[in-house]
């Protein structure tokens, strides 16, 4: 009952996503919407933060007066560089957390954060906590109106423990109370918790094969130029020297840090512990208070596996590795950790031992899903196929976690839906169109950036276009193949262009192939071709 | 789409996206202080009197300890908690009893409290008594103090310079 409330909130917020995401898919392509990479654009933001906080660093004086003032001559005397990059700063630091959170919200609406996925779900919180004390830590370095604000309300919250001898807010009493070594140990923490938050990203990224840390050129360069717009349109500035005699009237707060400073006074400094401890704790959890069903993990056959290191290559959670093997001295095995396996089934697309062509009755491959096997996918290929009637017949394979292929079914179109567009053996496409059974194939899977196991549309397309192994024979005719990836949203898009593409087939002067096609025992390492 | 519609949608969003920054990272103004008040800190870090006096031990006693722990005298560690209370204008702004800190209750007592007061003249009051046996407050300060709008008050202890000290 619990799991379906998340999983309904799960779907109303993908829904949204979806919605949103069909817009800026419009405006920047899929390859580069900036929705598929909140992650690394939250890493990016944090490197045009460290770049410019080094030159800041270089001008900054550590002292109760100083700091004001060497803050202030970078903001005016050096606008032109000290001022830019000050403001770039502080933008890039919002940016950072308004793209963490919407990364959060993201991962959460697509269900990627429990099952394998926990520990890169879990590691993140803390990733949190540490960019907002980075954040906050920097607001007091200013020593301005704000800093005083800052300040006196956070050692105040701290204080709520009761844990240090004397409240550590008397530190802050009035301005005789600040000394010159505090801002020392501001800046020492503030060099030394950015540290931490790389080292911590590390393992926040540990668990997944090649992590995607780079963001797009032209959504790099388009940030950028974003950030330093408004850096020169709304330089950031001070808000007039602390004075800890007198308090300010008001302060204008960054609310993508200091969101949680006005609870102070309306909630007391308790009940926001409470709140902040109970999110942390709520949202650590989050993966076992709703937990998925777990799905068989790939198993290795063996007998069927030669050692080839594809899958090795292809999983995206690094959950396959290869190891010396038992029987056959000199020779490899692939092995698969099932804490780490997200049941993808990329491996077994990746296999050379799961073509269809083999002649085997029960098509046993080197590595499989146990909930979708390879032979299963033949025997329901050969039955759809056998049925397939009327001109121009499409066997469309679609992923799980895209369009829903299902709603394309119709006279003269087959589908299936696999576990990962890249479950696709491409021997496959090859099988579905040998004797003119079907006219043609159209692949589709999450859209660009965006599939739900991070690379398997990647490896479907460097597969295609010989890239990659296992290559798509060459012997198929490439009109007869279509790739077209199609989001969740995009079933409507995906319908239109599979109507083209039967279109076109009808018109096509194509003959179908009738060679016939390679059959591989399967323990070839071979190309299909 | 264009390639001219495209480049005016990334315009719209980079718009938004630097908006939206640009916007929350100062608006909208968290108001502190309304016209007419100030603010009176009161801090306090004490070390009440020791709880209890030392005593002779009895002949008795001194023969169950050991001998090398045989002191004549039995004085303990612990603290008497710290009574504290302001008054401004005759109203009560904070009462308290402070326990002493640490395990063995034989550190200082501590309150920080911050109060937003109108400003204006004022006659503030201060009192302390850092032994619950004695019968009334053994630290006692009454001023007229007139804050000014924003004015930040402390009202300190140092049992060293007299008590409490109003700056």
């Amino acid at each position: 009952m619990k799991t379906q409330v998340y999983e309904r909130l799960q779907q109303v917020t993908r829904r949204g996503l979806a919605r949103v995401e069909k817009l800026f898919d419009a405006a920047f392509g899929a390859r580069a919407n900036p929705l598929y990479y909140l992650g690394t654009l939250a890493f990016f933001f944090f490197w045009v933060v460290v770049v410019s906080g080094i030159y800041l660093f270089l001008y900054f004086d550590t002292g109760t007066v100083t700091a004001f003032r060497s803050v202030e001559y970078l903001t005016r005397e050096q606008w032109y560089i000290g001022g830019v990059l000050r403001s770039l700063h502080r933008y890039a630091a919002d940016a950072m957390v308004l793209t963490m959170m919407l990364h959060l919200l993201r991962e959460f609406a697509l269900d990627r954060y429990r099952g394998k996925r926990w520990f890169s779900w879990v590691t993140g919180v803390p990733l949190i906590w540490l960019v907002f004390f980075s954040g906050v830590n920097g607001y007091w370095l200013g020593w301005d109106r704000l800093s005083q604000y800052v300040a006196v309300a956070t050692t105040e919250w701290i204080d709520w423990f009761g844990i240090f001898g004397q409240p550590i807010a008397r530190n802050f009493l009035d301005q005789a109370s600040v000394s010159d070594r505090f801002f020392t140990l501001l800046v020492f923490l503030h060099i030394g918790i950015p540290l931490f938050l790389l080292a911590l990203t590390w393992l926040h990224m540990s668990r997944i094969s090649r992590p995607r840390t780079g963001t797009p050129r032209p959504l790099v360069l388009g940030s950028l130029a974003a950030l330093l717009l408004l850096a020169f349109i709304k330089p950031a500035v001070s808000q007039g020297p602390a004075d800890l005699n007198t308090m300010p009237a008001a302060v204008s707060l960054d609310w993508f840090f200091l969101f949680v400073y006005p609870l102070f006074d309306r909630w007391g400094y308790g009940a926001v512990w409470a709140l902040a401890g109970g999110l942390t704790l709520f949202v650590s959890a989050l993966p076992w208070l709703a937990p998925r069903k777990a799905e068989p993990a790939a198993v290795v056959d063996p007998p069927n596996c030669n050692g080839c290191g594809r899958c090795f290559a292809d999983c995206p959670y690094g959950a396959v590795v290869m190891q010396p093997h038992p029987d056959k001295p000199g020779h490899q095995l692939a092995a698969v950790n099932p804490d780490l396996c997200v049941s993808c089934g990329i491996c077994a697309g990746a296999c050379p031992s799961s073509t269809p062509f083999r002649s085997a009755a029960e098509l046993v491959t080197g590595i499989d899903m146990p909930q979708l096997s390879i032979h299963a996918l033949r025997a329901r290929l050969d039955a759809a196929l056998a049925q397939l009637r009327g001109p121009a017949r499409v066997v469309v394979f679609g992923c799980d976690h895209a369009a829903d292929v299902g709603a394309l079914r119709e006279a003269g179109v087959a589908t299936f839906s696999l576990l990962c567009a890249a479950q696709l053996p491409p021997s496959f496409v090859d099988y579905a169109l040998q004797d003119g059974r079907a006219d043609g194939v159209l692949v589709t899977g999450c859209d660009g950036a965006d599939c739900h196991f991070r690379l398997g549309n990647t490896w479907v397309e460097q597969r295609f276009t010989h890239e990659r192994e296992p290559h798509l024979r060459t012997r198929a005719a490439r009109e007869r193949v279509r790739v077209a990836w199609a989001g969740v949203a995009d079933v409507e898009r995906l319908r239109k262009e599979l109507t083209a593409y039967r279109r076109e087939l009808r018109l096509s002067t194509v003959e179908p192939s009738n060679e016939e096609p390679t059959r591989n025992s399967g323990m070839e390492c071979a190309v299909n071709e | 789409m264009s390639k001219v519609m495209r480049y005016i949608g990334q315009a719209a969003c980079y718009g938004l996206f630097i908006g939206c920054i640009g916007y929350f990272s100062t608006s909208p103004a968290y108001v502190l202080l309304e016209p007419g008040q100030a603010v009176l800190k009161l801090s306090v870090t004490h070390a009440g009197q020791i709880k209890q006096p030392c005593r002779r031990r009895s002949e008795e006693e001194l023969a169950k300890l050991a001998p090398n722990m045989r002191n004549a005298m039995d004085c303990t560690r612990e603290r008497s908690p710290v009574d504290v209370e302001i008054e401004l204008d005759g109203r009560e702004l904070y009462r308290a009893t402070l326990a002493p800190t640490g395990l063995a209750r034989d550190g200082a007592s501590s309150v920080y409290r911050r109060f937003r007061v109108p400003s204006g003249a004022h006659t503030l009051r201060a009192r302390l008594k850092d032994h619950m046996d004695l019968s009334d407050f053994n630290y006692v300060r009454e001023s007229q103090v007139t804050l000014a709008s924003g004015q930040v008050l402390v009202v300190d202890f140092d049992s060293r310079r007299g008590g409490f000290i109003f700056r």
